[in-house]
């Protein structure tokens, strides 16, 4: 039974469509200072956020490309369009909105969701917001939700520019840098003290564009005793060029608030994700990262949470999947930097057809950190002899009075496991479906149910055919 | 009364190594056949060769379910054409609850009609009739079940499959005496429901005394050495199995065995004494 295992390549129509880009403006392909400017301009923006656009461009072209990682050799800066703006303003109702691009959303079930459930949704097609709403109930209590650029000429626009990528700095890798120089579209989310949200804001990201990058930053500001679920989603059709996403999310937790980050990434396979994530908590703040990382050639991603406060908490529960011709590294950073603060990392990873998925983490305890506590736990699902699966654990104790662990496991599915199954009429395809599908839930039972559905229907489509 | 299963000359092997030789057996519709013989001696295997585990192969020989050959048939197909087997020890499938994998096996049979509602209150039947909580179909497929709990799990999709033919890999073993009288009652009420046929391999007479056993059979390394009715059940648990093992054919000369040839059949014949004697211990506690 060993050797049933391979599976047939994923069925993505359900993702992978392409729209025209007629009238869609293309900035050059590459990266340059005039490039730079022209996105600033066109854009409006305040002298400060050029001049950070400027000297992010220089700490780019200074910074080396890491090289812990996987391989993005394959990704060429010169080809890459860094800005792509479609044929339409920012829309606050659908019917505005330009019909393919329109289409492109319902595809994706974003309006339906939105009727649903969503007390706001933002849609982002290649480099701009297309369209921005929160519901009336939301912005009566107070809350912003809006493109990020936008708010950077309202009323806002000093609480952003104390925020702006003072988490996530420029000189935090090559590509926060890049991120700084050329960053487009994004969303805003303020969270004024007290208010609890009822129901999720959700941003989606889609990427139209052949050889495009999207440079999205998500900022998001929840202030004391203060409640959000934010969910992040992205997907783009599949070319046989590069396609870069690096975004940068910045989220700020206030003293005893709670903020839910549910992101269900599903890029095309010939995409570099590069993103990065971080969260800085005041005193017992919570940030709950959810995350399912399913597409992507090759993906760095690592959220961070940062503890600031004492008795602030953090927990992240991930899955990765990685397929043929991916590479995915993932995983959490923690950072236990107050007294009392704790940290749970739990996450799955799942690879197939030669998919390589490595789980990295790092657990700083600062001197601070005195009777803090983090666990991290990583199980990984290798389903054929060709796949890989790494965990790489770093840890930095600087605190003699905390308390760390670690554990991982690696496997396979157990022919014991699969003869049980189907001695009750189950098929050999179901039976793996149904373990793999167990082995995520402890990630999808985190997830609102449509997204579960989601996330278990992309397992089923990774499944499907597996039986040669 | 018909064949219902028909097993002609069957070897099996595990990996290189041969388990199971020459086996003749045939079940009757209704019928109750006992399987009985020292621990080691493929009792299991044949099992699980029966139901179909790809970990064995068959390297001679047949079997037929109602006249088809379902030799070359896979698991899931025999369990659709009516066959079942309740494991010695049930694997556990983390994140998958108890429901929703009785929905999907109730699934792949049409012929029960147990949809819905349905199939809800047959559950709920069921589980009543087992002495389960309900609260137990939330949870992960054996998961964190006790070895008891585990074999209520089957009994559970025993009842609700009804089978054709239903193997029982020593579902009496490792229970305790209220467990084993649950046990005793679901497979009564089985053949109640259904008049179902059973293949019970056990070491133990408890849970037989319901049963009205038409066959016993005595395997002894690999081989079928002895054919009764239900008095070779009392035989056994007033003798033990020193005859049949001493009658065996010598290892040594069986022309298909790679066992080495030093087998000292008395070491082997004190061993299994000394299992046996354990085993009687171990129920005068219980």
């Amino acid at each position: 039974m060993a050797a049933k295992t391979q599976v047939a390549d994923i069925n993505r129509a359900l993702y992978d469509f392409v729209k025209s880009e007629e009238g869609s403006y293309r900035a050059e392909a590459g990266l340059t200072e005039d490039i730079v400017r022209e996105i600033s301009e066109r854009k409006g923006e305040p002298s400060w956020m050029l001049e950070l656009r400027l000297k992010s461009l220089e700490i780019y072209h200074e910074m080396p490309v890491s090289d812990w990682g996987p391989s993005i050799d394959g990704l060429d800066m010169d080809n890459i369009v860094t800005y792509v703006k479609p044929p339409t303003e920012q829309e606050s109702n659908w019917d505005d909105v330009p019909e393919d691009i329109k289409d492109t959303f319902e595809r994706l079930g974003i309006p339906q969701a939105e009727r649903a459930y969503l007390a706001g949704v933002g849609a982002q097609y290649d480099s701009e917001l297309v369209y921005h709403n929160i519901q009336e109930s939301a912005a009566k209590q107070g809350v912003v939700y809006s493109g990020i650029e936008e708010a950077l000429h309202g009323p806002y626009a000093e609480l952003i520019r104390e925020h702006f990528m003072k988490l996530i700095t420029p000189r935090e890798h090559k590509f926060a840098a890049l991120h700084g120089a050329v960053w487009s579209g994004g969303s805003f989310v303020y969270v004024p003290a007290g208010v609890h949200m009822d129901y999720p804001l959700q941003s989606y990201f889609r990427l139209n564009a052949k050889g495009a990058g999207q440079f999205e930053h998500t900022l998001i500001i929840v202030e004391d005793d203060a409640d959000l679920h934010f969910i992040e989603g992205c997907s783009a059709p599949k070319y046989n060029v590069a396609n870069l996403h690096a975004g940068a999310v910045e989220l700020f937790v206030g003293k005893r608030a709670h903020l839910r980050y549910s992101t269900i990434e599903n890029w095309s396979k010939n995409m570099y994700n590069l993103n990065t994530k971080r969260a800085r908590c005041d005193e017992e703040g919570q940030i709950e990262w959810i995350s399912g990382s399913f597409g992507s050639h090759v993906g760095y991603l690592y959220p961070m949470s940062i503890l600031a406060g004492r008795k602030a908490q953090s927990s992240f529960t991930g899955i990765t999947f990685a397929g043929a011709g991916q590479n995915l590294d993932t995983g959490c950073k923690v950072v236990l930097a107050a007294p009392q603060t704790t940290a749970s990392v739990d996450t799955k990873s799942i690879s197939k057809d030669g998919g390589i998925s490595t789980f990295r983490s790092s657990v700083v305890a600062t001197p601070a950190a005195t009777g803090s506590a983090c666990t991290v736990s990583c199980a990984s699902l290798m389903l054929d002899d060709v796949s890989r699966s790494d965990t790489i654990p770093a840890m930095d104790i600087r605190c003699a009075d905390v308390s760390i662990g670690h554990e991982a496991t690696i496997g396979r599915i157990s022919d014991d496991k699969i003869f049980y199954l189907m001695s009750r009429g189950i098929s050999e395809e179901e039976a793996r479906t149904m373990i793999v599908n167990g082995f995520a839930e402890p990630v999808s039972k985190e997830l609102p149910l449509e997204y579960a559905v989601e996330m278990n229907n992309l397992i089923k489509l990774e499944m499907e055919g597996a039986i040669g | 009364m018909g064949k219902l299963l028909d097993i002609r000359g069957l070897s099996a092997s595990a990996g290189e190594k041969p388990i199971l030789h020459n086996i003749d057996l045939t079940i009757g519709e209704g019928e109750i056949h006992v399987l009985m013989g020292p621990n080691g001696a493929g009792k299991s295997t044949l099992g699980q060769v029966i139901m179909g585990n790809p970990e064995y192969a068959v390297t001679a020989g047949s079997i037929a379910l109602e006249g088809e050959d379902i030799t070359e048939k896979a698991v899931d197909a025999r369990s659709r054409a009516g066959l079942f087997m309740s494991f010695q020890t049930p694997t556990e499938v983390p994140g998958v609850p108890l429901n929703s994998f009785l929905r999907a096996i109730v699934a792949q049979h049409g012929e029960l009609q147990l949809k819905g509602k349905r199939y809800k209150k047959r559950v709920s039947q069921i589980m009543e009739q087992l002495e389960m909580d309900e609260a137990y179909l939330n949870r992960e497929l054996n998961v964190g079940f006790s070895g008891g709990e585990k074999k209520k799990v089957e009994m559970l999709q025993l009842l609700l499959l009804q089978p054709k033919l239903a193997i029982l890999d020593e579902t009496d073993s490792g229970l305790d005496v209220d467990a084993l009288s649950v046990v005793s009652r679901a497979i009564s009420a089985y053949r109640d429901a259904c008049a179902g046929s059973l293949l019970i391999i056990t070491h133990q007479k408890r849970l037989l005394e319901h049963l009205a056993v038409s066959h016993t059979h005595v395997m002894v390394n690999g081989r079928i050495v002895e054919n009764g009715d239900a008095s070779l059940v009392d035989d056994i648990n007033a003798n033990g199995f020193e005859r049949f093992i001493k009658a065996a054919p010598n290892r040594a000369n069986a022309p298909d065995d790679a066992q080495p040839a030093h087998f000292d059949a008395t070491a082997a014949v004190a061993h299994m004494e000394a299992a046996l004697a354990a085993a009687d211990a171990g129920k005068a506690g219980a």
